[in-house]
C-alpha cells in the first residue's frame, strides 16, 4: 500500500504563495477546475454502472428468494461476505483476473452493493401487508400479477431506501477505484493529497455527487409512491 | 352524456343471476393435523340467499368459506357453484367470478379508491369507459361521493374503507360473494349501520352470499340460513334463524345461541308482524264518558287522543278524565311511541326503559294503528314462530 502511494506522481504545480503553502486558493481552483471534469465523470460512470448492475443482480436474487424462501439464508451469507471484504483488498485480488481498469473496479463495487440492495428488496417484499396479498389472490390475480402490481409497488419505499444507501456508499468507495486503475475523483485526490485546494475540490465534488444522487433518488421515490404522502 | 347512458345499460340493470352453492361432503385436512379442519360439510344455499357460517374460533368456518374459491384446496368431497364443481375450474378464473371481502379489507394502499374498485374489471379486460362508469355506479351504490375515487385508502375512515371493500367485491357483478367477518373490525355503532346498509343493498342486488362470523347476533341478523359449526369442522345445525332459536339441534347449538334465545327471536320480528292490541281512540270534543266506556271495553285501560286525521296527540290524562269533554291540551304525549317498522326487541327495550306497560304504535303518517304492550310481547316470546 505505502509503496503504491509513494509511486503516485506528484502533479507539477506552480503559482502564488498560497499554492506553495498547500493552502486553499480560489484562483488556483478557478484556473485548474477543468482538470477535475473528466475524473468527475469517471466517478459518475463507476457509481451508476456499479449500482445499476448491483441492483439488477440483487433484484433478480430477491425475486428468486421471494419464491424460494430457503434461498434467503445462503444469499444473505454470500453477499454478506462480499460486503465485509475490504474493497481495496478485492481490487488487488481481482487484478490478476481482470487486469487494471474499470472492470476490476466495477466488479468490486457491484459485489459491495449486493447485500444492501438484496436485503432492502426482501424487506420491502416482506412488509407488504398480508391482507393486501390475500385480497389480491382472492380476487384472482396470478402470482406474477400479484408480484408486479401489488407486492413490488408496495415494496418501493424500502427498495428506494436501499438504492440511496447503495449509491452514497458507492460514491465513497469509488474514490478508491483509482487503485484498480479505474480513475475517478480518488485519483485526483491522492495525486496531491497534501494540497488543500486539491483535496477540497476533489473531495467536495465526491460529496456533492453523493448528495445530488441521493436527492435525485429521493425525488424519484416521492414521484412514484404518491400514496405514501396522502394526508390521513 | 351518451357515454353515461351506454355505460349505465351495463350496470346493475344487466346484473347477472345469482348462483346456487352446494357443499357436498367437502372436507379439508391439513397435513400433520390429527383431525380435519372441515369435516364432510354438506349444505345447500339457494341462489340469492345469505348463508352465515358461524361458530367459535377454530371451528373451520373461514376454511370452509375459502374452499369455495379454492383459496384453500378441497381434500375430499366437492363444492358446486351454479351446479359446476369448483375443482374443475381454473382457480384464477374462478376467483375473478366470486366476490371476496375479508375482515382486514385488504385494500391496496398504493392504489386509489377508484383503482381498487376497478381491480377485477381490469383483470377481465374491460375497457376504460365501462370500468369508470362501473366505479362511479358502485360509489353511488355504497353512498360515497364520486370525488372519493381519487383518494387513497389511508385517507378514508374504517367504515368507508369497508364499504369500498364491498364495492370492490361487487365490481364485476359476481353471482356469488364470500365475506369473511366483513364488519368484524368496525366499532359497534358503525357495524350496525354497515349491516343495515348491506341488507338494503342485498335486497336490491340479490347475490348469493357466504358470510362468516363468530357473532351469533350478527348471524341471526344477516342470515337467511345459518350454519352453526363446532370444533373439528363439524356442521352442528343448518337452519333459518327462527328455527335455530326455537329448536337448537343439540346442546352445543343451544349453548352457542345463548340462554337469551327467546329474546333474540324478538330481533327477528317487527312490530307490524304481530297482532297489536286495539287502542281506545277518542277525539277532541267527544264526551269523556264515552272515552271511559271505550277504555273499559279495550285491553288497554287508557284512552288515546287523536286529531281528525287519526294522528296521535297523546294519552288522556287523569285531569282530562275529570272534564266533561275530551280536550286535546289535556293529552300527554309520553314516550315511547313505537313505529310499525321497529324491531320487536328494540320496542321492548323502549317500553322497559320508560317503565311503562303500553306504547302507542303509529304508521308512517303518524296515525295510531294500535298499542304494543309488555304482555303482548311476553306472549310473542312464549309462542313458537309460525312456519313460513
Amino acid at each position: 500500500m505505502i509503496e503504491l502511494f509513494a509511486q503516485l506522481q506528484r502533479r507539477d504545480r506552480t503559482g502564488a504563495d498560497c499554492v506553495a503553502d498547500n493552502g486553499i486558493c480560489p484562483n488556483w481552483i478557478a484556473d485548474n477546475f477543468d482538470r477535475y471534469v473528466s475524473p468527475f465523470w469517471e466517478h459518475v460512470y463507476l457509481t451508476m454502472v456499479s449500482v445499476g448492475l448491483g441492483f439488477a443482480i440483487a433484484f433478480a436474487l430477491a425475486l428468486l428468494a421471494h419464491r424460494r424462501r430457503w434461498l434467503v439464508g445462503p444469499i444473505t451469507q454470500v453477499t454478506g461476505i462480499f460486503y465485509t471484504l475490504p474493497s481495496v483488498a478485492v481490487f488487488f485480488l481481482l487484478l490478476p483476473l481482470t487486469g487494471r481498469g474499470n472492470t476490476t473496479a466495477i466488479v468490486a463495487l457491484v459485489a459491495y452493493t449486493l447485500l444492501i440492495l438484496f436485503r432492502n428488496v426482501m424487506a420491502g417484499l416482506d412488509n407488504v401487508p398480508a391482507e393486501a396479498r390475500d385480497a389480491g389472490r382472492g380476487m384472482g390475480l396470478t402470482a406474477r400479477q400479484l408480484l408486479w402490481r401489488v407486492e413490488l409497488p408496495l415494496a418501493l419505499p424500502e427498495i428506494m431506501a436501499g438504492l440511496r444507501i447503495a449509491v452514497t456508499t458507492t460514491v465513497g468507495l469509488a474514490a478508491l477505484a483509482f487503485l484498480a486503475g479505474a480513475g475517478g475523483l480518488g485519483g485526483a485526490l491522492f495525486d496531491d493529497i497534501n494540497f488543500r485546494s486539491n483535496v477540497l475540490v476533489a473531495g467536495g465534488l465526491a460529496i456533492g455527487l453523493a448528495v445530488v444522487l441521493d436527492l435525485l433518488i429521493l425525488a424519484l421515490q416521492k414521484a412514484i409512491t404518491p400514496w405514501t404522502r396522502a394526508a390521513t | 352524456m351518451t357515454t353515461a347512458n351506454t355505460a349505465q345499460s351495463e350496470g346493475p340493470s344487466a346484473s347477472r343471476q345469482a348462483a346456487s352453492l352446494e357443499f357436498r361432503a367437502a372436507t379439508k385436512r391439513y397435513p400433520g393435523a390429527d383431525r380435519p379442519a372441515v369435516d364432510h360439510l354438506t349444505l345447500e344455499v339457494p341462489a340469492g340467499d345469505i348463508c352465515v357460517l358461524v361458530g367459535p374460533s377454530g371451528c373451520g368456518k373461514t376454511t370452509a368459506m375459502r374452499m369455495v374459491n379454492r383459496m384453500n384446496d378441497i381434500t375430499e368431497g366437492d363444492i358446486l357453484v351454479g351446479g359446476r364443481s369448483v375443482r374443475e375450474r381454473d382457480d384464477v378464473e374462478l376467483r375473478r367470478d366470486i366476490g371476496y371481502v375479508i375482515q382486514q379489507i385488504g385494500l391496496f394502499p398504493h392504489r386509489t379508491i377508484g383503482e381498487n374498485i376497478a381491480t377485477v374489471p381490469r383483470l377481465l379486460g374491460w375497457d376504460k369507459r365501462r370500468t369508470t362508469a362501473r366505479v362511479e355506479e358502485l360509489l353511488d351504490l355504497i353512498g360515497l361521493p364520486r370525488e372519493m375515487a381519487g383518494r387513497y385508502p389511508t385517507q378514508l375512515s374504517g367504515g368507508q374503507r369497508q364499504r369500498v371493500g364491498v364495492a370492490r367485491a361487487l365490481a364485476a357483478d359476481p353471482p356469488l360473494m364470500l365475506m369473511d367477518e366483513p364488519f368484524g373490525a368496525i366499532d359497534p355503532i358503525n357495524r350496525e349501520r354497515l349491516q343495515n346498509e348491506f341488507l338494503r343493498l342485498q335486497a336490491e342486488i340479490r347475490k348469493t352470499v357466504v358470510f362468516v362470523t363468530h357473532d351469533i347476533d350478527e348471524a341471526i341478523k344477516m342470515g337467511d340460513r345459518i350454519a352453526v359449526m363446532q370444533e373439528g369442522g363439524i356442521l352442528a345445525q343448518y337452519a333459518p334463524p327462527a328455527e335455530l332459536l326455537m329448536n337448537p339441534a343439540n346442546e352445543f347449538v343451544e349453548d352457542f345461541v345463548g340462554a337469551d334465545r327467546a329474546l333474540k327471536r324478538l330481533a327477528l320480528q317487527r312490530v307490524r308482524d304481530v297482532n297489536l292490541w286495539t287502542a281506545p281512540l277518542v277525539r277532541e270534543g267527544e264526551p269523556v264518558a264515552e272515552a271511559r266506556v271505550r277504555a273499559a271495553n279495550s285491553e288497554v285501560p287508557y284512552s288515546l287522543v287523536v286529531d281528525d286525521g287519526g294522528r296521535l296527540l297523546g294519552w288522556l290524562t287523569e285531569r282530562g278524565l275529570r272534564e266533561e269533554r275530551v280536550r286535546a291540551d289535556l293529552a300527554s304525549l309520553t314516550e315511547p311511541v313505537v313505529e310499525l317498522d321497529d324491531v320487536l326487541r328494540d320496542a321492548l327495550s323502549d317500553l322497559l326503559a320508560h317503565e311503562v306497560q303500553y306504547g302507542p304504535v303509529i304508521d308512517h303518517q303518524g296515525r295510531v294503528v294500535g298499542v304494543l304492550s309488555i304482555e303482548l310481547l311476553s306472549h310473542v316470546i312464549a309462542t313458537p314462530p309460525e312456519a313460513e
